[in-house]
């Protein structure tokens, strides 16, 4: 019987030839990343239990991001903490704020992610990864000190969903909007516990960036990750940025599969996930309500890459943002910020006036930096509309792609991205 | 012991306990917020030894574990839903905090009721008219867990 690329690398990675799924196993871990929220307990278990050493400091990587610039004492407290133990620890890849980014983003970016690897972070959007073809999954603390005094986890294996992705994106149409149609399809837990793989023509056309939006929503759906077999597109992504080996793997053809779900994507329209769940989608044209805005934000691990910034600038240029809404533009690494700000497109957000902060994860989970009043609601290229997400529990976050959000912006009410816009 | 009983499926890690108190990690500091965005009210009806009772994917979203220490924190001695979300359940697991799959029990037992449970014979009963749900035992491994306080003391212990 042939095995699914998830199972494949569990199996090579717990010293195996090949393995079910339901099966436990023991993974040895080949990277493991560890920003300010999670890490700090993590730390202290390990002190607590006498574990003075990590497995292999060269195998892992902090990425404080949360609560970053530190948002309170508290938190400055927290990663002072963290900033001091990794020294102790000989833990060198430390991204110092400057240096620092969203760790989903950040992370693929410089190159630490390749295919075929295991990897973990102690923060659910860790499938996000799996764009590159890795075994890629969130944790929490307790594993997280686990992981890295041992350098291996134990897995449940995965069954796999494969989603065949067919048709034509239609203009206005991106990747977000169809991690959305899948989830309204099969609900927050349609892949509790399972690996969803992603393939077809539509997916081998997306670039690595918008596969990874993809990808980082599986956990929306419930999934333990999600994977996209490597191809040219990821070489040539790794080519600059990686030195690391290794080997493309693929499901092989008489994989088992729990699931076989079709989709043709060709008459999907641009999706709007209504409050509070991300399975809420809604296709834009269907909205008749004028639903007001009191923020808009472009940002977060699902959609604060360049090429989404790209597509966001397109609607604010010669545009304004409208009277009494508020727009945030929050690049997600200190690299996007930087080509953002070489292609005119910071000027352009700036000249619309949107605002333009420093990367962190902030507003999407009601940290800081965009936190929303009771009452108001705010359409966001971000991935949870929880209540209480991005802040007062009374108030709405609709998700949507970074099109959808700038025309939404320029509006002041949800918009579809393809009809015209005011000045 | 008391059930606080949620109908609702999908409860998630940023109601159990926002990211507004995540510059903390002590269960004594979270516990006076667990479940503030679901229930204002939890932290003054919970009293140690209570469980909670919720319908399908509780715990779902955010890899938080201060989701589970908050619980803990308030009193909370276990979760049983419907069905869990798995960072949730792995993190319950390896705090040695007993998450129970019962399917169902959600919709038949209302909140406030005394409760009793048996873990080792997979038994809830309602006290309140006697109605027992059995729920399936734990696995191996989570026994294990459980038994020895946690995953770090199972490892530290190897």
């Amino acid at each position: 019987m042939g095995q699914t690329i998830t199972e494949k690398i569990l199996a090579r990675h717990a010293g195996r030839d090949s393995v079910k799924p339901g099966e436990l196993v023991n993974a040895k871990l080949d990277l493991i990343m560890c920003h300010d929220v999670t890490t700090t307990p993590a730390i202290d278990m390990l002190k607590e239990h006498g574990i003075n050493k990590v497995f292999d400091p060269e195998k892992i990587v902090i990425m404080p991001d949360h609560f970053v610039p530190n948002k309170d004492i508290k938190s400055a407290e927290m990663i002072r903490k963290i900033r001091l133990w990794a020294d102790e620890m000989g833990i060198e890849t430390f991204y110092e704020l400057g240096n620092h980014g969203v760790c989903h983003a950040l992370l693929p970016e410089q190159g630490h992610v390749i295919p075929g690897m295991t990897l973990v972070g102690a923060d659910s959007h860790t499938c996000t990864h799996g764009a590159l073809g890795a075994f890629s999954t969130g944790i929490g603390s307790t594993d997280l000190a686990a992981a890295l005094a041992t350098g291996e986890l134990w897995f449940k294996v995965p069954p796999t969903i494969l989603f065949n992705v067919s048709g034509t994106l239609k203009d206005g149409v991106y990747a977000k909007d169809i991690i959305l149609e899948i989830i309204r399809r099969i609900g927050v837990d349609g892949a509790r516990y399972k690996a969803m793989e992603f393939k077809g023509e539509v997916i081998n056309a997306l670039s690595i960036e918008a596969r990874m939006t993809i990808t980082n929503m599986a956990i929306e759906a419930g999934a333990k990750s999600g994977i996209i077999a490597a191809d040219e597109k990821t070489l040539a992504y790794l080519k600059d940025r990686s030195e690391g080996e290794f080997e493309i793997l693929h499901s092989d053809e008489d994989a088992e599969y729990e699931q076989v779900i079709n989709i043709d994507v060709s008459d999907l329209e641009p999706m709007v996930a209504f409050p509070h769940l991300p399975d809420n989608g809604r296709s834009v044209s269907d909205i008749k309500e004028k639903i007001k805005i009191d923020q808009a934000y472009i940002g977060s691990c699902t959609n604060g890459r360049i090429e989404d910034l790209r597509v966001a600038a397109e609607y604010f240029k010669g545009r304004k943002v409208a009277k009494g809404t508020r727009c945030i533009v929050i690049p997600a690494t200190t690299d996007i910020w930087k080509q953002a700000n070489k292609e005119g497109l910071l000027d352009i957000f700036m000249e619309a006036g949107a605002t333009v902060s420093s990367p962190t994860c902030g507003a999407c989970l009601g940290g800081h930096m965009g936190i929303i009043a009771g009452g108001e609601k705010c359409i966001s290229t971000t991935n949870r509309n929880f209540v209480g997400r991005m802040g007062s529990p009374d108030s709405e976050v609709y998700l949507a792609s970074p099109a959808t959000v700038a025309a939404s912006a320029v509006n002041g009410y949800i918009s579809d991205p393809r009809k015209d816009l005011g000045e | 012991m008391k059930a606080h009983v949620y109908k609702r499926d999908h409860i998630n890690t940023d109601e159990i306990i926002p990211a507004r108190y995540l510059n903390m990690d002590k269960e004594a500091e979270l516990a006076k917020y667990a479940m503030e965005d679901l229930d204002t009210e939890f932290v003054n009806k919970v009293e140690a030894g209570d469980v909670i009772i919720a319908g399908e994917n509780f715990g779902c979203g955010s890899s938080r574990e201060h989701a589970v220490w908050a619980l803990r924190g308030a009193g909370v001695k276990a979760v049983i839903a419907d069905s869990f979300a798995r960072i949730f359940y792995r993190n319950c697991i390896n705090n040695g905090f007993l998450a129970i799959e019962c399917q169902g029990v959600s919709k038949h037992i209302a909140s406030g009721s005394e409760i009793e449970l048996n873990v080792k014979k997979g038994e809830l009963k309602d006290l309140t008219n006697g109605k027992v749900y059995p729920f399936a035992a734990l696995p191996d491994f989570a026994q294990e867990m459980l038994d020895k306080g946690g995953l770090l003391n199972l490892i530290t212990k190897k």
